[in-house]
């Protein structure tokens, strides 16, 4: 009798904790809109650092200024986490920073507004980008920046190896030949990031890429790629390249700072960290050498989502146009280095930032990431397998990454 | 249950005459007792629910009703984006199990290669700071040993501080350029580039000795496999990466488990020990025979914790290597974190926490049949009888 009892109160008490949880979840679908004068917005980013952070607020308070709202700008400590719990709490911020890697997650688990075509001037960002952003051809979220990869040379080693301006290397050859020269014994002549986002370009140049344009097909077994992978463990097996770790450091940029590496390949996040932590070392970007099939680099953005959840839509989607406007874009590439994701701004800042030409340059031809829901682990197992290639067979580990990859997509639908 | 009620009935009987029911305590000697005890036990059992009741709650709140709701989110397709207790939940059944257990694909292979590397650190690391742990203690508890408290408080120390700080440490000391290769090259010794050698720990002592080339696996190890892994890499032992975890965790564990020690060392009779010398034991014979059946106990429940730290083991692994080099420090523990936050996959990310409850409960019950007494309790007694016997 008594242990019923107890059994009841023990399920009743949990039916009532499970509705009261449930409850706090919301609906699925979007929220009711909040139609007053001053609304209340929430900004979540995951900053690179202060600099990043204030140019935000500032932004997002001349805005709130303008509009008579107010905005919280809240950087977070680890974005991919945070979001994940808001989202799956149903309480997101309106606004957040979506790195492409979770953008096809977030587009597909239904929780971006899809505002893009909404956007004024939306054809100013380019096409590359626009289709990072696309999900089941919506054009969903702006993005806030863009990013290329270039070569990076030290330009003190550069010249005490006896090379000048025209051995700028135009080929894989001319890439193999001054790596060796560039490195001594306390040098590595290329330093690389053993990830397929800096090893990338290798598959464009040669002709490949990881899916096809449209992204409905696995092409990772490609002879190409084969080619490429083949070239990039002969330069690790000739010991001109070498991954950070070897170096002990943490990125590609680090090593080069450090004058570990005479050359490295990274996008342009690396004028921020070179003004900053290495501001005495001379170096010089110029583009991606050439493959056997053409140039290429890979472009990198992350955008502006807003939350389908929000209450303040509008409103959000309107501080998004003021965070993506051309000269709001070239203030912020001032303040922390970024590049603007608009063409129009694209100008402006190269005429401010000459030694970022090649980058700037690069945007006409790069390739952007792959997004496909659920493709996060099968790239972080081929960035895995990248990190072993000295001893590893390129057609093995393309092969894993094509099952890998055609099992994500079949899972898919 | 009769045990219950007579049990509490006996204990309900004093408090009775002087309670507010002092009439039918009163009311006869010989059979109305068993009346009054059950409206007494009646109440003490309402109040007995009710001082455990904040504790029940909490329990049930962030325990119970928690592991509830993770276990119907491993049988779902969940993404972390939307309410999974509504009817739109993707309901998916084992499919998150048998994808981590029994389909061929990626998902399998991280999982079984994190179940290889886990097992390859418990087979290390559980034996390994146990003894270091039963030596501390042993040292510790000497009495000829001076300055006690100095150097049990030295041995404690790792465990005590933050676990975080100390795999930073551990970052800088193992660097390819680190403290610790700089010792090794004192002696002559070229040290490994700790954190970034995949190569497993078996095949390169293999290696070292002639027998085979670590780089080229052999044909009918590599063709074969099991389970998505090639027998190959279920050989490979732990790599040097996963090792040097292995040195952080027994170096900051084996000081928890020395205080327990050493608590226990503490009971072991001093005479049964001077009985044993006194019969011509030498100190090792007297360890053991005398103590470390003593400590058998004990001895049960350091192993056991350190199998289940072992098998939980995630901080470490999270500050110093994320999985990386080659996914050899890839741990069950770490794999479901980044299945959960990482790849959005919350319902195999549950579903590897279930199986890691198993695991963790099958290895807890081999061990507890290994370390059963099988001599005990008669030889046992019978030996520490002889023993005291003689010494009288």
């Amino acid at each position: 009798m008594k242990k019923n009892r107890a059994a009841t109160a023990a399920a009743v008490c949990g039916a009532l904790l499970i509705a009261g949880c449930s409850s706090d979840f919301g609906s699925d679908s979007g929220a009711e809109q909040d139609s007053s004068e001053k609304q209340k917005l929430t900004v979540m980013i995951g900053s690179s650092g202060d600099a990043e952070t204030n140019a935000v607020k500032a932004a997002a308070a001349a805005w709130a200024k303008k509009t008579g709202n107010t905005v919280t700008v809240v950087p977070a400590q680890n974005l991919d986490q945070q979001l994940g719990q808001s989202l799956a709490g149903g309480k997101p911020p309106d606004v957040f920073y979506v790195g492409s890697s979770v953008f096809a997650n977030y587009a597909k688990g239904n929780s971006l507004y899809a505002y893009g075509d909404k956007l004024t001037d939306k054809d100013d960002f380019s096409a590359t980008l626009r289709n990072s952003f696309s999900y089941e051809d919506k054009f969903v979220c702006a993005p806030k920046d863009s990013s290329t990869l270039g070569l990076a040379i030290n330009t003190k080693m550069w010249k005490a190896a006896g090379l000048t301006e025209a051995d700028y290397p135009k080929s894989w050859d001319d890439l193999t030949k001054v790596a060796k020269e560039l490195t001594t014994d306390k040098v590595s002549g290329l330093v690389v990031n053993s990830s397929y986002n800096q090893l990338g370009p290798f598959l464009k140049q040669a002709g490949g890429w990881i899916t096809n344009a449209d992204q409905t097909e696995i092409t990772a077994d490609s002879p190409e790629n084969v080619e490429a992978l083949t070239y990039v463990k002969k330069l690790l097996n000739d010991g001109v390249l070498t991954y950070p770790k070897q170096v002990d450091a943490g990125w590609g940029g680090e090593a080069f700072g450090a004058q570990k590496a005479a050359m490295t390949i990274e996008g342009n996040w690396l004028t921020g960290a070179m003004t900053n932590d290495y501001p005495d070392v001379d170096y010089t970007v110029v583009p991606l050498p050439k493959g056997p099939a053409d140039q290429g680099t890979l472009s990198f953005s992350t955008c502006w989502g807003v939350a389908n959840k929000s209450s303040h839509r509008d409103a959000a989607v309107s501080l998004v146009e003021a965070f993506t406007t051309a000269e709001q874009q070239v203030t912020f590439a001032d303040a922390y280095g970024v590049m603007p994701s608009r063409t129009s701004a694209l100008a402006t800042y190269e005429k401010r930032h000459p030694q970022d030409k090649a980058f700037v340059d690069g945007s006409a031809y790069a390739q952007g990431p792959v997004t496909l829901p659920g493709f996060t682990k099968v790239l972080e197992q081929f960035d895995t397998d990248l990190a072993g290639l000295a001893k590893a067979d390129p057609r093995k580990i393309l092969g894993d990454l094509q099952t890998n990859g055609e099992q994500v997509l079949k899972s898919n639908g | 249950m009769s045990q219950y009620g007579s049990g509490s009935g006996s204990v309900a009987a004093p408090p009775a005459p002087a309670g507010g029911d002092g009439s039918t305590g009163a009311g006869g000697r010989r059979r109305p007792r068993r009346g009054s005890a059950s409206g007494i036990k009646g109440r003490q059992g309402l109040w007995g629910w009710l001082f455990v009741s904040p504790m029940v709650l909490v329990l049930g709140l962030f325990l119970l009703l928690p592991i509830g709701m993770a276990l119907w989110v491993s049988l779902l397709n969940w993404d972390g984006q939307s309410n999974p207790f509504t009817g739109a939940a993707d309901f998916v059944g084992t499919d998150n199990y048998s994808n981590v257990l029994a389909t061929d694909g990626l998902d399998r292979t991280l999982f079984m290669t994190s179940v290889r590397n886990n097992l390859y650190f418990v087979l290390l690391a559980v034996p390994l700071q146990t003894i270091l742990a039963l030596a501390l203690a042993v040292a510790v508890n000497s009495r000829r040993v001076k300055g006690k408290s100095l150097f049990r408080t030295i041995f404690y120390f790792p465990s005590v501080t933050s676990s975080i700080a100390i795999s930073t440490v551990f970052l800088f000391l193992f660097q390819g350029s680190g403290a610790v290769n700089a010792l090794l090259k004192w002696v002559g010794i070229t040290g490994p580039k700790w954190f970034t050698d995949a190569n497993g720990l078996v095949w390169t002592i293999l290696g070292g000795l002639g027998i085979v080339d670590p780089d080229k696996p052999t044909a009918a190890l590599a063709s074969n496999g099991f389970l998505g892994l090639s027998w190959w890499d279920w050989l490979s032992g732990p790599s040097i990466a996963m090792c040097t975890v292995i040195m952080l965790i027994v170096w900051t564990s084996s000081g928890t488990y020395m205080l327990i020690f050493l608590a226990a060392l503490q009971d072991v009779p001093a005479e049964l020990e001077e009985a044993a010398l006194l019969d011509g034991a030498n100190r090792w014979q007297s360890f053991r025979n005398v103590t470390i059946p003593a400590l058998r106990p004990v001895i049960f429940l350091v192993v056991t914790l350190g199998l289940i730290g072992s098998w939980q083991i995630f901080d470490a692994v999270y500050v110093m290597s994320q999985g990386a080099p080659g996914n050899t420090t890839l741990t069950p523990a770490f794999l479901s974190y980044t299945a959960g936050f990482g790849d959005s996959e919350y319902g195999r990310a549950a579903a590897i926490a279930f199986i890691l409850l198993a695991i963790i409960m099958v290895m807890t019950l081999i061990q507890r049949v290994l370390l059963r007494d099988r001599d005990k309790p008669v030889r046992a007694g019978r030996r520490f009888g002889a023993v005291r016997r003689r010494a009288s």
